[in-house]
């Protein structure tokens, strides 16, 4: 299991667009791909549920991916968060 | 007539008859059913087909409206096909026995409401995308198409707030304006208006009726207004205004990109007057070079306290990276005289115009100065900045203020804060004594801009908002135009640019006058550039500057002296 934390600096939080791009890319690998803020974890290939946590600007999240390609998807999806979020 | 107050969401005026959108019926069936595999098929099926339309409408939208409006469609199928949402959906119809619409009518509705709870507007507006989503898989499944426009004539288009998918499928040749009854600035109605070039009023609220339709309306998108049978007078006014933006549009199609030259090859740089970084982007549609005079003022008269170096800093960096690296020439502080700020406490003068105001405050309370002039050379490493000085009379108080430019510069320096060392640094010309010193005063700065306004009510001592006083107040008289010349002639002897900011600088009846002595920039409201731009375009400066520079040296003739 791999996991990163990152700090939310886009100013709309993890809004639709992203997250919609983010879903599609985590049913691309077997590892399973999570995001939790505080005592809510929720799957990345769920973009409303995403949308639902309500994570804005300045949150901190920890993203865990979980899975026989971990060490490949990690890098991949941390780039993303730095680049879209 | 009846007049509805809405609020402008998309500039431009529009007329004609008012039609009201029609949409489908969103009342559904709802049974059990036996076969829960068919019932799932037709979901899959219809959600496919959904996803499908929803790719040619972000096509569609991406050439109507650019890549920001085609996204929302795809954010839109990537909706359709969440996991939660057809989860909640194969649970209704598998374990509830639901039919295909109920099953996505409910599941809709709780994804919306979880949505409309969640305390940051952006995501409660993301309700509205649920349901657009949905309706268009209900649609699917039930057969309906959703509503258009079924008018043979070009319409005004009413209705309680426009889908985003609803607002793509319109046929864009038969809308001349949209009126809703809510939505917001930032709502896809808005959006999709601003970007088609057409004015939308959002809301009206409850004003608007359905009995309105087929009358003839008037919508006003710059100020909001929407006039139902507007009176002969009212619709006048407003025809003109449209055949003044027409007129606008067309000269922006004719100009734009074009240079700001005479016939015989010389230049001239057209520039903006602004009050606040919100005029940026007229200055930018009308394709102005820069920005030759920002008036600082606003960030005074918003407050109720001194604004800080940072909420200047801001506004000044905003301005400077909007207009993305053109000239911005930022005027200090000018209150006093006809603008006054309670909280500066300044005492009642019987002769404000000539009293203690612009600069002369700035040197008497130098902690206010400081401020700003912080702000604005944090701010120069955002953009081209240029300072400019208002209300000078003196050499020692052009001397003096750029003390405090040099102490600001050492201080930023020492802090290891960045700024521009090429700043160029300016004075107005608004009063007869910098006009007759301007010999002098052109050695201490990089250029000069002449207030005509000021410059015209200090030269003939006459009160400009005085309306007894109309015939007495000239602009174009002798004594200006002479001074202006004068001017002209000393940056020039100095190797200084010169420009005028001041309303006359938008005359063309002078535009030849100051092409002939030599003005090199004039700045003017944004509206005014493309027909001075046209001005410019027409004349033949060689052909005319012998005999105006004569007329203006003549002690006899034309000009009014």
């Amino acid at each position: 299991m791999k996991s990163f934390e990152y700090t939310i600096t886009d100013p709309v939080g993890l809004h639709a667009r992203p997250a919609g791009v983010l879903a599609k890319e985590a049913k691309k690998y077997t590892s399973i791909i999570s995001i939790t803020k505080g005592e809510k974890t929720v799957d990345a290939r769920k973009l409303m549920a995403i949308m639902g946590m309500g994570v804005k600007q300045g949150d901190t999240v920890t993203v865990t991916i979980d899975g026989p390609d971990e060490e490949t998807v990690a890098p991949i999806i941390e780039t993303f968060f730095k680049e879209n979020f | 007539m009846i007049t509805i107050q809405g609020k402008g969401a998309s500039t431009g005026v529009a007329i004609g008859p008012l039609y009201y959108y029609q949409r489908a019926k969103s009342t559904i069936r709802r049974y059990q059913i036996d076969d829960t595999e068919a019932e799932w098929a037709r979901f899959k099926a219809a959600q496919e087909k959904a996803i499908e339309q929803l790719g040619e409408l972000a096509e569609k939208a991406r050439v109507e409206a650019g890549d920001e409006a085609a996204m929302l469609f795809e954010t839109h199928q990537m909706m359709a096909e969440d996991m939660d949402y057809e989860e909640a959906i194969q649970a209704a119809i598998q374990e509830e026995k639901h039919n295909a619409e109920a099953a996505v009518t409910d599941t809709a509705a709780q994804f919306a409401d979880m949505f409309a709870t969640m305390d940051d507007p952006y995501m409660q507006a993301r309700a509205a995308d649920v349901k657009d989503v949905s309706n268009r898989i209900i649609g699917i499944l039930t057969g309906v198409v959703q509503g258009g426009i079924n008018s043979p004539v070009p319409v005004i288009l009413a209705a309680d707030d426009l889908a985003p998918s609803e607002t793509v499928q319109l046929d864009k040749s038969k809308i001349l304006g949209f009126v809703t009854e809510g939505g917001s600035g930032s709502s896809h109605t808005a959006i999709l208006a601003r970007t088609m070039g057409i004015p939308a009023i959002i809301g009206v609220g409850s004003q608007m009726k359905p009995e309105y339709e087929g009358r003839e309306v008037i919508l006003d998108g710059n100020t909001g207004n929407v006039v139902v049978e507007a009176d002969e007078a009212t619709k006048a006014r407003l025809l003109l205004k449209m055949e003044e933006q027409k007129k606008q549009q067309e000269l922006l199609n004719q100009l734009k990109g074009l240079p700001n030259e005479t016939k015989d090859g010389h230049q001239i740089r057209v520039y903006c007057n602004i009050g606040s970084p919100d005029d940026v982007p007229a200055v930018l549609k009308n394709d102005a070079g820069g920005v030759g005079l920002f008036r600082s003022e606003f960030l005074y008269l918003n407050c109720d306290d001194y604004p800080s170096e940072e909420y200047q800093f801001e506004a000044y960096k905003k301005a400077l990276s909007d207009m993305g690296g053109r000239e911005v020439v930022i005027r200090t502080l000018d209150i006093g005289a006809d603008k006054q700020i309670g909280y500066f406490n300044l005492p009642h003068e019987e002769n404000p115009a000539m009293g203690n105001r612009a600069l002369r405050v700035c040197l008497n309370r130098p902690e206010i100065f400081h401020t700003q002039i912080r702000a604005l050379y944090r701010a120069s490493a955002f953009g081209k900045l240029s300072i400019m000085f208002p209300m000078v009379t003196s050499v020692w108080e052009v001397r003096e203020a750029k003390k405090m430019c040099d102490r600001v510069k050492k201080e930023l320096t020492e802090e290891g804060i960045h700024f521009d060392e090429d700043v160029q640094v300016g004075i107005m010309i608004e009063t007869p004594a910098a006009a007759l010193v301007s010999d002098r005063l052109a050695k201490e700065v990089d250029f000069f801009s002449c207030g005509t306004n000021d410059l015209t009510q200090y030269t003939l001592a006459c009160d400009r908002q005085n309306d007894d006083l109309g015939r007495f107040f000239n602009p174009h008289h002798l004594a200006v135009l002479r001074e202006l010349k004068m001017v002209c002639d000393n940056a020039h002897k100095n190797g200084i640019w010169v420009g005028i900011c001041g309303e006359l600088g938008a005359d063309l009846k002078l535009t030849e006058t100051f092409l002939a002595i030599g003005i090199d920039e004039l700045s003017v409201s944004p509206r005014a550039v493309l027909p001075l731009r046209q001005k410019i375009r027409e004349t033949n400066v060689a052909a005319v500057k012998d005999k105006i520079i004569a007329d203006l040296l003549s002690d006899e003739g034309a000009i009014v002296g």
